[in-house]
């Protein structure tokens, strides 16, 4: 590989890296807070594929005899166009069903020990994770009598329940663990896995145990749902 | 395809007598650009089902969250490499070795990076006359114990804030102890650094931007090996083989140790998954913390690029071996 080639490279990495950071589709694979040194990086990659290249042809120009040219230089190199491919032609969707059944309900214990009461409106909006701590680890006091809404994708049970789950991401999607919520009462049924809904809702006792981490998962009584757009930002943190 | 092969010619008058003996690399790019995009539909099909999906999307998210720390990494190693004198080293670092050890990896503290940037920085410390016991070990504490971490370790864990003590605490004395056992048992001839006669430039700037660009290319290369190695381990893996491993409590210490090797996380997201480890006990995930940062397939590809393959084969089952010891006996005294 001579120092064009790695030029090029660089100058693909860097494109690729720029035009996820610019538009929504780094949101797939990272938090938010990167976006600003994903930006700062694609820059750098950008100006050194540029000095590269100004550098070699000010060298062709001199007409210097380059002995180290196109020797001992790094063939690894060639591998960086795998994640150029994957950001610039494949572009995964977000984790989704398929990683939240691989792993159990990251629900910990402890997160909070006293819960304020839930914000003003009937139904009130909530995250997947909110309403399972205050399901599980607040049995249910502050959701009492209220109506919620959650939104998040769906996971089909082994035996006909169906699940609702949203990814938390601490950092990048290879750190992403699932949050899930049963559904019952006016359950959907027969929705493919991954797909989004909003479900309305009240808090029942009902519980089931998740089997890959034996962790809690509580349910929701489902009194209206409907299936919505795949959102900008699917993760919750 | 002519259209393509001829697009060099473009640029001022090569020799033409390599052009014969050859295809230059530029072609090959450019030819499989094009084949990429001409194969674009296929390639979709190929990763639509769910299993190389979340393969791929693991393998372009560890990518593109790697990136920033690798850029900020490589500038800073080609700054050392380019622009601080040798001299620096001299004065800013204590005579002897062995006392130099424990200031490196006291210095770890200040660099909010994670492991992906220190190798460069360690192996240009190294070019530019640090002791690479001293190099070694910053390259093992920088990452493990910056403020960063530090703070996303308290995050995660906010009810056992001894775990953040706990956790510099470990890495700290893992990073020391192998700066020494590499003073003691260590021999130069194992770390082969690549021959670089473009850092002793006459122009300073271009020797800076042919260490960014030589960087990026040579351990972004091992990064990606790493990268896969980590997606596949994440899609093959399933969470429930952990589950049988955690009720016994010497097991788990060693398992989660080396899960932390297999996952190649972030070091600033670790904290997260090891809190979500909630079936396992603080100590296990205390190994968990103290290792990944400082062995896992990533680096291990990483170190072997940039050091040699005989160091990698020896510093990263000792550090793995270290880590772990360290990690159960301050897990069992202190959490």
């Amino acid at each position: 590989m001579n120092r064009q080639a790695q030029a090029v490279i660089l100058l693909l990495l860097g494109g690729a890296i720029l035009r996820a950071s610019l538009s929504d589709l780094y949101l797939r694979y990272v938090k938010e807070g990167l976006r600003p040194f994903l930006i700062g990086a694609g820059i750098v990659l950008v100006t050194a594929s540029i000095m590269t290249l100004w550098y070699d042809l000010r060298q062709r120009l001199d007409a210097v005899t380059e002995h180290d040219h196109g020797h001992h230089e790094p063939r690894v190199g060639w591998l960086l166009l795998l994640p150029v491919l994957g950001l610039l032609l494949v572009a995964p969707p977000a984790m989704g069903s398929f990683a939240a059944g691989q792993s159990g309900t990251a629900l910990r214990n402890g997160q909070q020990s006293d819960f304020t009461p839930l914000p003003a409106g009937d139904p009130v909006e909530v995250t997947v994770l909110d309403y399972a701590s205050r399901a599980v680890f607040d049995d249910g006091r502050s959701l009492t009598g209220r109506e919620v809404t959650i939104t998040g994708f769906v996971i089909p049970g082994a035996s006909g329940e169906v699940y609702l789950a949203r990814m938390m991401l601490a950092c990048c999607a290879a750190d992403a663990r699932p949050i899930k919520v049963g559904l019952t009462g006016d359950a959907p049924g027969g929705l493919a896995a991954d797909t989004w809904v909003r479900a309305t809702g009240r808090y029942t006792l009902r519980r089931a145990n998740d089997t890959v981490n034996g962790e809690t998962i509580p349910f929701l009584d489902v009194t209206s749902w409907q299936q919505v757009d795949t959102p900008k930002n699917t993760y919750e943190s | 395809m002519t259209a393509v092969e001829q697009e060099p010619a473009k640029s001022p008058p090569a020799p033409p007598a390599r052009r014969e003996r050859r295809l230059g690399s530029v072609e090959v790019l450019a030819v499989l650009l094009v084949a990429l995009v001409v194969f674009r539909g296929p390639i979709a099909a190929l990763v639509s089902d769910p299993r190389w999906q979340t393969w791929t999307t693991v393998f372009v998210s560890v990518m593109v969250q790697a990136t920033p720390f690798l850029v900020f990494g490589v500038l800073l190693s080609a700054v050392i490499a380019v622009f601080v004198p040798r001299s620096f080293w001299a004065r800013a670092l204590p005579r002897h070795p062995a006392l130099a050890v424990p200031v490196a990896s006291a210095a770890g503290v200040v660099l909010p990076g994670c492991e992906c940037g220190s190798v460069p920085i360690a192996g240009s410390l190294i070019r530019r006359g640090v002791t690479p016991a001293a190099a070694l070990a910053f390259l093992l504490s920088a990452p493990a114990v910056n403020p960063i971490v530090l703070a996303s370790t308290a995050v995660a864990f906010p009810k056992n804030p001894e775990m953040v003590v706990a956790r510099a605490g470990a890495s700290l004395v893992v990073a020391m102890v192998m700066g020494w056992l590499w003073l003691r048992l260590g021999r130069p001839e194992w770390i082969r650094l690549p021959h670089r006669p473009d850092l002793d430039d006459t122009s300073k700037w271009r020797a800076f931007w042919s260490a960014c660009r030589h960087d990026v290319i040579h351990a972004g290369g091992f990064l990606v090996l790493g990268a896969m190695a980590a997606a596949t381990i994440n899609v093959v893996v399933p969470g429930r083989w952990l589950q049988a491993l955690a009720d016994n409590p010497w097991l788990s210490v060693v398992a989660l140790g080396v899960l932390a090797v297999l996952l190649s996380i972030c070091s600033e997201a670790d904290a997260f998954v090891a809190a979500s480890l909630s079936q396992f006990s603080l100590t296990a995930r205390l190994a968990f913390l103290v290792v990944g940062p400082m062995v896992d397939l990533k680096l291990m590809s990483m170190q072997a690029g940039v050091f040699g393959r005989r160091f990698a084969v020896r510093f990263a089952p000792t550090t793995f071996v270290v880590g772990v010891a360290v990690a159960a006996i301050v897990g069992s005294v202190w959490l």
